[in-house]
């Protein structure tokens, strides 16, 4: 079946193949690609590239787009090995198949990292197959000849083949080993490193169908889903008929659910003719839940129950450096602080959504996903099928920010198509969205510094109260034992209290460090005040000499030089040290994750009890390679701002077990009129390019409550600002 | 029950109840599914198309309350001069990152230039303020409205 979509990927890649247009496709094997434990070889046959007669190169995106980029990006580190033109490339999603495309997730920034090497091994392997076409129809040594972009040369014979010529000779031909060719020496790149315009834009600005929620196939009902605003709390009571009254609606069931928070939750499915018909059902009902183990659970308990683990020694010991207690009772000046942070939610702009279509035992799903590998076996394992009967297609998801590596959504969809027997479409509300995410999990940090006589960090503490059980984190609430000042002061404890939480939680944009950012940034600002010295020459101070700290191959060991040169260069384009106006202030934060290094400046003023920023300022270091500069300049200034308007206003509190907050209007997003001028400047360092969609946003909440101080003296400690500062 | 509705120059017969929300005829009975659900109640923009050249939110707007009055979607827009200088800044500048709230702000964007041809930062963001961008696009968004209006170059 096929759905009604811009990119009917499936169809052109695996169901054409060799017989599109005369053209073939270029199979070859690529082992690196297929990363599943030794598994390498089960089936490394790769298709990303299809050259047609007259040349046009059709390239296959493997991961899902979200917003990152990453369907123009990673095509471009194929096209520029191959060697052919950038205009002559079109660019389709790839289907999602494991065995053939390895790790097709979008998470952790890691597909730059991931894929820098083996999508240009790719590139590579067609342009070597391409030349050894062209060598054996010359009958010349292949190594006599050279590309040129989308022709293969021979300058001895003065002869030319184009590419859509020699694909199809090329196609039967056994590819070399990837690792014995030579990728390009990168004063030779063509189109890495060019600012390419990502490839759906003209789609989007024309409105065609790419997103889940535009999927319609033939036969096609929609569902909304009623859950308890308690999590996994399940149905006790409800009357179905007045839904069922209601024009349109088809199909009204109960869901009993089971009690995995990321699984399928209990709740009321209304079906019908056209999503509204199913909505006016739903609102026709009245369920009462039944009663439920978390339902007591509150952010204001939370809250006062971490007051009371703060109060008690820490449940455990993450690190210990030194003799904290030593150095503290020795210090010149010691500065405590209690730093914290609420819930936040994903709120992705297009709301939960799948369509599924369940048949003979088999089900078809098509999903804005960011992870599908997980949602396969989370509906084979509820549905009772073999995952080997669920087929996934990717969508283009209406942003990710890490909700769609769960899949709550799309073992919904498959239970209800099971359910009703036809074909589906599940579309969550804002407010089904708001109030089932998997949030960024709050949390409570204790701090304790000790300061020498000359103003030197000599002690550094942190009790963290986070959820969990036992030496077992919530998803999303765990820390590393050594987050920086760790490596830069001679007596340091990473301590750890956890209490239990009954509130789903998960990966929000750089996890963790989205809030550890603002915590430790924050507090060395406080720290660099107490010791009397400029925030920027504290910072370079801390740092200290280049070299690695942490533990190496860990995932917060970084290189202090990478960061004293971002933080150098974010000081000088933002001026820093300059005088500003009365209610003005510079603020400043570095911060490392996901491999990527970034400073940010703001220039914030504050008035009215608002505090406004003016300016940003960013410094980057990702590596040696950006690969499309314009892709990196949205991903950086997206973060940063997205860092602002968390910072300023965005918390999900929890009442009486569940989710407060229901839609924009109480969960206030930034909007264009806060938004300020981000200027961008990426720091090339002699390191492999690694990912951007989420380093730039740990240091923007601090380098904002810091410019907040350095404008009012006025230290915020608490996130969102909100009416802090009224 | 059957109604008359004029969507891009196009006059459609559709079988909607009259309080249904413009959005989801566009959408599931029509399938002009350019025009994007993000709150259901006013509050993003995704869901902004023009009714006799005024952006309004197609999600509180019900069918009833269109009557004879000509819709344009996303999906129309190009076919207005004002329209189409829009959509060729929007792709020159390449400001959409996930893409799903930018039919929504081409829409108020056009909607503005028409009534305002050279706007300031003022009026850009009194009249852009109802559209929601959750990957923060906002920097582009306001370049390729003064792009568009010839204020600066794409």
């Amino acid at each position: 079946m096929d759905a009604i979509l811009e990119n009917p990927s499936r169809r052109l890649f695996l169901k054409t193949g060799a017989a599109a247009g005369g053209g073939l496709l270029l199979s070859f094997s690529l082992p690196g690609l297929v990363r599943a434990q030794g598994e390498a070889t089960a089936n490394p046959f790769s298709a990303f590239v299809r050259i047609a007669p007259d040349g046009v190169v059709t390239i296959a995106a493997k991961r899902p787009e979200i917003g990152q980029g990453i369907k123009t990006s990673m095509p471009m580190l194929i096209a520029e090995e191959l060697d052919v033109d950038w205009s002559a490339v079109r660019i389709e999603q790839a289907p999602i198949d494991a065995k053939v495309f390895g790790e097709q997730s979008a998470g952790g920034s890691t597909s730059t990292p991931d894929d820098w090497e083996p999508m240009r091994q790719v590139g590579a392997v067609g342009r070597a197959l391409l030349i050894q076409a062209a060598a054996q129809r010359w009958n010349v040594p292949a190594a006599g000849l050279a590309t040129e972009p989308g022709f293969v040369v021979d300058k001895a014979g003065k002869r030319r083949a184009s590419y859509g010529e020699l694909a199809q000779a090329a196609a039967g031909l056994t590819p070399p080993d990837p690792k014995t060719l030579t990728l390009k020496d990168p004063k030779a790149y063509r189109i890495i490193g060019k600012a390419q315009p990502q490839s759906d834009t003209p789609a989007i600005v024309t409105g065609k169908p790419l997103y889940g929620i535009d999927v319609r196939v033939p036969g096609m009902l929609y569902a909304t889903f009623l859950k308890a605003p308690v999590f996994a709390a399940k149905v006790a009571k409800v009357d179905l008929a007045p839904a069922k009254a209601v024009k349109g609606v088809r199909h009204v069931f109960v869901v009993d659910g089971g009690t995995e928070l990321e699984g399928l939750l209990g709740g009321v499915v209304v079906v019908a003719d056209t999503w509204w018909q199913a909505r006016k059902g739903r609102n026709a009902l009245e369920v009462t839940w039944a009663d439920h183990p978390t339902s007591g659970q509150s952010s204001a308990g939370f809250i006062a129950k971490a007051a009371e683990l703060h109060g008690q020694p820490p449940h455990r010991s993450l690190k210990t450096v030194g003799d904290v207690d030593a150095a503290l009772k020795g210090a010149a000046k010691v500065v405590k602080a209690d730093y914290s942070y609420p819930f936040n939610a994903h709120a992705t702009l297009e709301p939960q959504n799948c369509t599924a279509s369940f048949k003979d035992g088999k089900v078809e799903i098509w999903a804005p996903a960011q992870n599908p590998e997980d949602g396969r076996e989370l509906v084979a394992k509820t549905l009772g099928i073999k995952p080997d009967d669920i087929t996934i297609h990717f969508t283009r998801s209406g942003g990710g920010f890490g909700r769609r590596l769960m899949n709550d959504f799309m073992v919904e969809a498959a239970w209800i198509s099971k359910t009703i027997g036809a074909p589906v479409k599940l579309l969550w509300t804002r407010e089904d969205d708001m109030q089932h995410d998997f949030y960024r999990p709050a949390g409570y940090h204790r701090l304790t510094a000790g300061l020498d006589a000359q103003g030197g960090l000599v002690a550094w503490r942190n009790h963290f109260v986070t959820f969990g059980e036992g030496t077992k984190f919530a998803r999303a609430a765990n820390i590393g034992g050594t987050q920086f000042p760790y490596g830069a002061v001679d007596n340091y404890a990473q301590d750890v209290s956890v209490m239990p939480l009954g509130v789903p939680t998960g990966w929000l944009r750089a996890p963790g460090n989205n809030a550890y950012g603002f915590v430790y940034q924050g507090f060395i600002d406080e720290v660099a005040y107490a010791a009397g010295a400029d925030p920027v020459e504290f910072r370079r101070k801390l740092l200290g000499a280049p070299r690695l700290i942490g533990e190496p191959g860990k995932g917060d060991s970084f290189h202090t030089g990478r960061m004293r040169a971002v933080l150098d260069k974010a000081a000088e384009a933002s001026g820093w040290g300059r005088k500003t106006d009365k209610g003005v202030g510079l603020g400043v934060a570095c911060h490392y994750s996901h491999r990527g290094y970034v400073a940010v400046v703001m220039e914030v003023a504050v008035a009215d009890g608002k505090a406004s920023v003016r300016k940003a300022w960013a410094a980057v270091d990702v590596g040696k390679q950006i690969v499309n500069p314009n892709g990196a300049e949205q991903q950086v200034q997206g973060s940063v701002i997205d860092g602002i308007g968390g910072a300023l206003a965005q918390a999900i509190t929890i009442e009486n077990g569940a989710v407060a907050q229901s839609n924009f209007g109480d969960f206030p997003m930034l909007r264009l009129a806060n938004a300020p001028q981000v200027e961008v400047h990426f720091v090339l360092s002699d390191n492999p390019p690694t990912g951007l969609g989420e380093p730039a946003l740990p240091p923007s909440p601090a380098a904002l409550v810091n410019a907040v101080f350095a404008a009012t003296g006025k230290r915020i400690r608490t996130l969102p600002i909100g009416d802090q500062l009224a | 029950m059957s109604t008359s509705l004029k969507v891009n120059g196009q006059v459609h017969t559709v079988d909607a109840e009259p309080d249904t929300p413009l959005l989801w005829v566009l959408r599931d009975v029509l399938g002009l599914v350019g025009t994007k659900y993000g709150c259901g109640v006013a509050q993003c923009g995704a869901c902004t198309v023009h009714i006799d050249g005024v952006a309004m939110r197609s999600c509180v707007t019900s069918l009833a309350r269109v009557g004879a009055k000509a819709v344009t979607t996303i999906e129309g827009i190009g076919a207005n001069p004002v329209g189409a200088k829009v959509q060729d800044a929007w792709k020159a500048i390449d400001v959409p990152q996930c893409g799903y709230c930018q039919a929504g702000q081409i829409m108020s964007a056009t909607a503005l230039l028409a009534a305002a041809p050279k706007p300031t930062d003022d009026e850009i963001d009194a009249a852009m303020n109802g559209n929601l961008c959750r990957c923060a696009t906002y920097i582009r968004i306001r370049k390729a409205i003064k792009a568009a209006s010839g204020q600066v170059e794409a």
